[in-house]
């Protein structure tokens, strides 16, 4: 942490934000896109008899955890484009860094995801790093936990990322 | 359906490499099933002319279903991810050959019984190393054990 950062993002370190529950369930056929991108040919995710036998009914692939958090672009109401990861957004907007990047994630899988659950979820600035420059420009790193429960509060799956908020080069330079 | 376990596997163990040519299509269509509609993986003046980036590229969360598909076309359906933590070294652009490889890092058993492989992949275009990786993976003790039957206490990714 540094003793550069406004304040107002320094108070909001550890402090859960964005509390939120999805307004679509889970949908299996939406899990087929990340399967079908990826060629992915897993039984548990295909065939019901190997879902029954294994996990009692068919799961959701692991690796879309953040999925079912994530919006749809527009729904009626909207005013502005939907996005996930509100925090990482509004650290660009706040610090200044128009460009950002993502550069480490970590996924912690617990209770499957099923169709037909509804997920939420909150998210957690752990950290913004001092002024920084990497190839891509001048900005700062920031890590962003994020934690999943289903309907029944199970804790299905706990995320971490790292993200690089920058100017670019050209932009930098005087 | 083939059941690896525990017991067959070693620490330094290769596991077979995965190769596939990147797409455009591979790049939007995984973009898309993870519901990112940032313009950088999909709309190639955004990702050169705003970006900087030589072309669109492959997005975390399609990455992450990658490293999942590498992980269980090995372990098979029994295999249970507990975690994974990768690291985007290079972007990964159409046009690109990706290529998977692996190793287990490590085994063990742990104080419920669970069996764990530790895993080291990585992702190289070329000589270009694009994505390092960690996973734990659980894999059955014997050929009825079913790590995917573990839950609470008995589940520690």
């Amino acid at each position: 942490m540094t003793a550069d950062l406004p304040d107002h993002i320094t108070a909001l370190i550890g402090k859960p934000q964005y509390r939120v529950t999805a307004n679509f369930p889970v949908e299996r056929s939406y899990g087929f896109n990340t399967l079908a991108a990826t060629e992915n040919g897993n039984p548990l995710y295909w065939d019901d008899d190997v879902a029954a036998e294994l996990t009692g009914g068919m799961t959701m692939p692991v690796s879309t955890l953040s999925l079912w958090m994530r919006p749809h672009r527009w729904e009626p109401g909207a005013e502005e484009e939907l996005v996930a990861l509100k925090v990482h957004f509004d650290l660009k907007e706040q610090l200044g860094l128009p460009e950002a990047i993502m550069s480490d994630n970590t996924l912690i899988l617990h209770t499957p995801v099923r169709p037909g659950d509804v997920i939420s979820h909150h998210q957690v600035l752990r950290s913004v790093s001092g002024p920084k420059t990497t190839k891509l420009g001048s900005g700062r790193f920031w890590v962003i936990d994020i934690e999943y429960h289903n309907q029944d509060d199970d804790l299905v799956g706990v995320e971490s990322y790292t993200g690089f908020g920058y100017r670019r080069a050209e932009e930098v330079s005087p | 359906m083939s059941t690896l376990t525990i017991d067959d596997v070693v620490v330094g163990r290769i596991l077979p490499e995965l190769a596939h040519d990147v797409t455009a299509t591979t790049v939007v269509l995984g973009a898309l099933a993870s519901r990112d509609w940032r313009p950088m993986h999909h709309d190639y003046k955004f990702a050169t002319e705003r970006n900087g980036t030589q072309d669109i590229f492959l997005n975390t969360p399609n990455l992450a279903a990658w490293f999942e598909r590498y992980i269980t076309d090995w372990t098979g359906p029994r295999g249970r991810i507990g975690r994974m933590t990768f690291r985007m070294r290079d972007s990964i652009f159409p046009d690109d050959r990706m290529v998977f490889t692996g190793t287990v890092t490590s085994t063990e058993t742990d104080a419920v019984g669970c069996g764990w492989v530790g895993l080291d992949i990585t992702v190289a275009v070329g000589d270009r190393l694009c994505c390092t990786c960690t996973a734990r993976v659980a894999l059955p003790t014997t050929e009825n054990d079913n790590p995917w039957a573990r839950k609470g206490d008995d589940w520690t990714p």
